[in-house]
């Protein structure tokens, strides 16, 4: 029986997305050594190009930090369980944002850049002064992600942030705009970046490349003005939603499934997801797109009603979505509204809140964000299992 | 009493339709009638007689958990929608 190694997200591009690995090794020096013959890469990913192991990656063994005991000496024996930790959150690896500096004249290049939106009396020069000092935080660089990042670095949005820990896959390319064929391999947030970059290089953007969790999710929204939901799992949803709420922030919440979307706004102390759904689905009972699929159109127009909506509440224009729901169904190609209220029973946002701090998400959706790695296996399974089938009937 | 019944994606694979009809002077009795025509759609969206709490249920775009619940009446020519969450993005 070897050991086991519990392999931290970024680095599971390497694992083929396992979690937890097996290895041997009398220490932990040989338990790298190989997991890098297993895994090549693996050495450089947690050595980079030293020989000593970097200060922003911690090694357990049994719970208890290496440096406490042996270093990579430390004797490992069959059975134990070795956790490769990065140091993502609060320290090391952090972006602390400064706040934006007010926007003066514009230049001539901007006026022409901008003059579509500079020549609609609901703008003006003064609302695209507002749109270039707002800053809009999305989570999530994927379907719904990629045409918010998109559309608002258009407009000129002043900084964006971009949170997410994957890497892209070429299934990604069937509806991520962010990502291009050549991207595939390199981590999102930074595709992301250089997308928004080539459309936009005034836009400011700060990517965290690391899983928003109960640990850094007050310090990686506190510093932004309005935040737009591009997660694809529940426990995402109710973090951000929650956290949202702590914080006083504007949330504008979408999601999608096969031909569906919704879509609606979250303004602090109006109501919030938890009145919408109090509670998530058991983990399995609502496929994610990975297991039911999407259309890859359907992102572009959910996505880009969630920019819209971010855009008018900057300028302060137009009837928000906050209080309605907005329903599309692509197939019928028909958009209702059903009406939202601030439940007064809502555990967090209501008269006698029980949730006053952030909670385990993970634990309370049954699984690791929703999904259970037995879950994750299988949804990777299934898209794998849908490609092949594509692939047979091409060749039939 | 016929009433008209919305369903998203994921209830279309039991209903075979996105828009059906079913009988009932009551929320509650017109699930029973869908779930008769269609095996399996109650336990979909309900539990021990409860509607599970990421589906909510609207009579005509308002949330019947502001009106009266699985007690809300229906009549003919409403317009039921059922929708449950989605966390796709």
């Amino acid at each position: 029986m070897p050991v086991s190694v519990y392999i931290p997200t970024p680095f599971r591009r390497l694992t083929g997305n396992r979690q937890h690995v097996e290895a041997d090794g009398k220490n932990v020096g040989e338990v790298l050594a190989h997991l890098e013959s297993q895994f090549p890469g693996f050495r450089q990913l947690v050595f980079g190009n030293g020989e000593e192991i970097p200060a922003h990656i911690n090694i357990y063994v049994n719970k208890q930090e290496i440096s406490a005991l042996d270093g990579i000496a430390t004797a490992v024996k069959d059975g134990d369980e070795v956790a490769v930790i990065p140091a993502l959150a609060g320290g090391a690896g952090m972006p602390e944002p400064a706040p934006l500096q007010p926007v003066g004249a514009l230049t001539p290049e901007q006026v022409n850049r901008y003059s579509r939106h500079i020549i609609m009396p609901q703008v003006g020069p003064a609302g695209q002064r507002k749109i270039m000092e707002s800053s809009v935080l999305i989570i999530g660089a994927g379907g719904l992600g990629s045409p918010i990042a998109v559309y608002l670095a258009l407009a000129g949005i002043g900084r964006i942030g971009i949170v997410d820990f994957d890497t892209v896959d070429i299934s990604n390319l069937q509806r991520q705009i962010l990502h291009q064929n050549e991207d595939v391999g390199k981590p999102k947030a930074l595709s992301a970046k250089e997308t928004i970059h080539a459309y936009n290089p005034d836009v400011e953007v700060v990517t965290y490349e690391m899983p928003i969790t109960s640990e850094n999710s007050m310090e990686i929204i506190r510093p932004w003005d309005y935040v737009i939901n591009g997660a694809d799992n529940f426990a995402a949803r109710y973090l951000v939603n929650d956290t949202c709420y702590f914080l006083k922030k504007p949330l504008i919440d979408g999601s999608i499934l096969l031909f569906d979307g919704q879509v609606t706004v979250y303004l602090p102390d109006q109501g919030c997801y938890r009145c919408l759904y109090p509670a998530p689905p058991p983990p399995g009972m609502v496929p994610s797109c990975a297991e039911a699929g999407v259309l890859g159109a359907l992102c572009g127009t959910v996505g880009t009603i969630q920019a819209t909506e971010v855009l008018k509440l900057i300028l302060g224009v137009g009837d928000s979505l906050h209080g309605r729901l907005l329903l599309y169904d692509a197939l019928a190609m028909e958009v209702r509204q059903v009406r939202i209220r601030k439940d007064p029973n809502c555990v967090l946002c209501g008269e006698h809140p029980t949730v006053t701090e952030l909670i385990d998400y993970d634990a309370w959706c049954g699984g690791a964000f929703g999904h259970t790695n037995e879950e994750e296996q299988k949804a990777a399974d299934a898209a794998r299992a849908a490609r092949e089938r594509a692939v047979s009937a091409m060749n039939a | 009493m016929a009433v008209e019944v919305k369903v998203t994606s994921v209830l279309q694979k039991i209903t075979g339709a996105k828009v059906v009809h079913g009988e009932g002077s009551t929320v509650s009795e017109l699930l029973n009638d869908l779930d008769a025509r269609y095996p399996g759609f109650r336990s979909q969206i309900m539990q021990d007689g409860n509607l599970h709490r990421f589906v909510n249920i609207y009579l005509n775009d308002e949330d019947i958990r502001y009106l009266e619940q699985l007690n809300t009446p229906v009549k003919d020519g409403d317009s039921v929608s059922i929708l449950p969450a989605l966390a796709g993005g």
